[in-house]
């Protein structure tokens, strides 16, 4: 009963996820940018903007530039995610692969640093009355589900251990289509339920930051306007 | 200019204070709304239409689909805060809406409403709004308090640029019918006679006469100022505001004399007698593109080579950035593109198209080709304004950076006393003067005042430490808007000054040294 419901979830958020994310993806590749926008000074080569892009996505460059309460709470909660992301592969492998061994140690405790920075960033919403005035409910509730995933998590590594061997046949099992069951731990039934959420949020919100990025023209374009036309399709309809 | 007394001038101080939020401090400025002689001839509605509303939505469906910024941007803000205390109007004003998210939020609300998921079902939660006639009057008010800077998308993690999405907001509402009427105005004129101030063929004419003897009387030579000279070598597009305005005419003087040092010969055109252009303030893609052709068209007649920018700071954006897109006034265009192939086989590729005027100086500086005495400048104390348009939305030279590099190089060049403005107010992250994106109008004083406050408090410290008499630019707009503000903050009006009359001072002439 419980693994049917969630087996189902799982491959429902997931659809979810990767249609609804790959479909405003195409949408930001098919809709030109008309114009050369890059904020100034920027790289006059393809190489030198990967380097800018690379800077702005590892290091939050500018976000380390504008404000650095910001930038310690937000580069510490996304570098955790991304380590205890990593961590979390072992529930996806039979055999862990390297990577995956070798970030345990830390992504166990990229629990902690996760959760204090989400809750510097969610302090700063009450604290900072520039923040507060444009936080919007939906600001608030992204951040309370992201506590929520990331201290119902570490109490399952901390506090209540639960039947990760169980789990992992559990979530190997769903990739290969043949349901083994989940554990009955409420904290892990919690802990799915507010990852299912946050997958099938993540198109339709603000987490569309994350792919979108990539797409930003004054972050992506490359300082040439004078060396080489650039020109939109329906533009160039103009000149017919 | 007698002093405004309906509001107060912001108080300088010795740091920069992020104020305390004041809100609805600004609602009531609003600048004036075009007039049906001012909307229809860019093919904008001439009143606020019937069905507003549907047109409106509409509108943004297709911005939605022919700039990816738009949706881009309003999508993918966290409301992370980072750009909150970045905006001028923001540190001038106190008015949280001047806060460059919380200015998107405007927009973005409603398109959260009627574009997506989560603001269709669940408008509350995301901050969603309907589209009311009481939006729209708040949008003319707020996005005509932004000067499209672009220093808060610097600051902004995914680089949103504010300034996008008050074009596309400007845009939206001229085509309901709701315009603002000093930019309308002045695109009317420009596509109509020639230039912004409405200046007919004969009256430019007469103006580069008198401003011919002027020269040969201060330097015993015959310093030319030609227009409309076919097969001229080089067509220089300058902001119309350097034929009658001061100190721009003395900038524009000074381009005439290194000309003429430099032996080029030179020409300007009665037809394309505007470097400004309105259009990008506007956001409106095809009046931009016509005001741009019409420089490509007089190039094309002219027969000329090379085409050089004077000091404007929009303008030199749009040349820099735009035209090659809008006009094919650049380099590298594919083989068969016709129409942009057309004036590129006439411009000479070993120059960039367009260049800076300040690049051309700069280059001749580097060749020693001009015979400078920088004592002429000794009576001054120099310092230089980053105009946010050059700053971050064009480039110089051919080098990461040049925009900040030549300017300085063609100052010091020519002057012995330079001093440096604070650089958390410089370079890339400079503050506009405030008066611009479009706002330069009286019915704005208010916001133009007060806007200036982050620039002032910086130039007032190198005013009063380091005895700075001289604030050089190269922007029309921040010439204008200095000479009006300065003396609301007790700093003389004169200060203001060109780079090119610095230049133009330290020439030396064969004959009279
Ligand atoms: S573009 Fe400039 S004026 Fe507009 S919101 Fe950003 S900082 Fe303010
Ligand atoms: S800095 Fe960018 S993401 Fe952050 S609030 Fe401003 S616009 Fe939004």
């Amino acid at each position: 009963m419980l693994t049917g419901l969630f087996a189902i979830l799982f491959y429902a958020a997931t659809a979810i996820l990767v249609v609804g994310v790959a479909n405003r993806i195409a949408a930001y590749w098919r809709t030109p940018a008309p114009l050369k926008i890059p904020t100034m000074p920027a790289p006059r080569t393809q190489g030198g903007m990967v380097y800018r892009m690379g800077r702005e996505v590892v290091l939050f460059e500018s976000l380390f530039r504008s404000n650095k309460w910001i930038w310690i709470f937000g580069w510490m909660f996304h570098m955790a995610l991304f380590l205890v992301l990593l961590r979390h592969g072992r529930y996806f492998q039979e055999s862990p692969w390297f990577l995956t061994e070798v970030v345990q140690p830390f992504g166990k405790y990229g629990g902690f640093a996760m959760i204090a920075g989400l809750a510097g960033l969610w302090g700063r919403r009450f604290l900072v009355e520039r923040i507060r005035y444009i936080s919007t409910p939906s600001d608030h509730l992204m951040l309370i589900l992201l506590l929520g995933i990331g201290i119902s998590g570490m109490m399952m590594t901390m506090v209540a251990h639960t039947d990760i061997v169980a789990l992992k046949h559990f979530m190997i099992g769903l990739m290969v289509f043949d349901w083994k069951p989940l554990p009955a731990d409420p904290v892990l039934i919690a802990h799915l339920s507010l990852v299912i959420i946050l997958m099938v949020i993540f198109p339709i919100s603000k987490l569309m930051h994350a792919p979108g990025i990539f797409f930003s023209p004054t972050r992506n374009q490359i300082d040439d306007s004078r060396e080489k036309r650039h020109i939109a399709p329906w533009a160039a309809e103009m000149e017919k | 200019m007698a002093k405004k007394v309906d509001f107060d001038t912001p108080a300088l101080s010795e740091y920069l204070q992020i104020p305390v939020l004041q809100e609805g401090a600004m609602a009531h400025s609003s600048p004036f709304v075009a007039k049906p002689a001012h909307q229809e001839p860019l093919n904008f509605p001439g009143e606020l239409v019937e069905d507003w509303h549907d047109q409106a939505i509409a509108k943004m469906e297709d911005l939605s689909k022919t700039s990816r910024s738009f949706s881009l941007f309003l999508d993918i803000c966290v409301h992370c805060g980072s750009c909150t205390d970045k905006c001028h109007y923001f540190i001038g004003t106190a008015d949280p809406k001047n806060m460059p998210v919380a200015r998107q939020e405007l927009l973005r609300s409603v398109y959260r409403r009627y574009f997506t998921f989560a603001g269709k079902y669940f408008p509350n939660l995301v901050g969603a709004k309907d589209l009311t006639r009481e939006t729209l009057d708040e949008w003319h008010s707020y996005f005509h308090q932004c000067s499209e800077c672009r220093r808060c998308s610097v600051f902004c993690p995914y680089g949103i640029d504010t300034a996008e999405i008050t074009m596309a907001a400007r845009d939206i509402l001229d085509a309901v019918g709701y315009g603002q009427k000093y930019d309308n105005e002045i695109l009317t004129k420009v596509l109509k006679i020639g230039n912004n101030l409405g200046l007919p063929g004969p009256a430019l004419a007469a103006t580069l006469e008198d401003c011919e003897e002027d020269l040969e009387e201060e330097t015993g030579l015959p310093v030319r100022m030609p227009l409309n000279e076919k097969g001229a070598d080089v067509l220089l597009i300058t902001p119309s505001a350097d034929f009658f305005a001061e100190p721009h005419i003395d900038g524009l003087m000074g381009y005439a004399k290194v000309f003429h040092q430099a032996g080029i010969s030179w020409t300007m055109s009665d037809y394309a007698s505007e470097g400004a252009n309105f259009g990008m303030f506007i956001g409106n893609y095809p009046t931009m593109k016509k005001v741009a052709e019409r420089i490509r068209t007089a190039a094309l007649e002219l027969g000329v080579k090379r085409v050089i920018v004077g000091e404007c700071g929009h303008a030199w954006r749009v040349a820099y950035s735009f035209w090659n897109t809008l006009a094919g006034t650049g380099h590298g265009a594919a083989a068969d593109d016709k129409y942009a192939q057309m004036l590129q086989k006439q411009l000479d590729p070993r120059y960039p198209a367009p260049q800076h005027i300040i690049e051309f100086t700069y280059d001749l500086l580097q060749r020693n080709a001009l015979k400078i005495d920088k004592s002429a400048n000794d009576h001054r104390t120099v310092t230089f304004h980053d105009s946010c348009n050059v700053a971050r939305g064009t480039g110089m030279g051919g080098i990461e950076r040049g925009q900040f590099i030549l300017p300085r190089e063609v100052i010091k060049a020519v002057v012995n006393n330079y001093v440096e403005m604070d650089s958390s107010t410089m370079f890339e992250e400079t503050f506009c003067c405030g008066g611009g994106g479009g706002l330069l109008t009286d019915d704005l004083m208010e916001l133009r005042v007060k806007g200036a406050l982050p620039r002032m408090n910086a130039l007032k410290k190198v005013f009063d430490d380091e005895g700075v008499d001289t604030l050089a630019a190269i922007c029309a707009i921040c010439k204008s808007q200095f000479t009006k503000v300065l003396p609301f903050y007790d700093m003389p009006m004169h200060m203001i000054t060109s780079v090119h009359q610095l230049v133009g001072d330290a020439l030396v002439f064969e004959n009279n040294d």
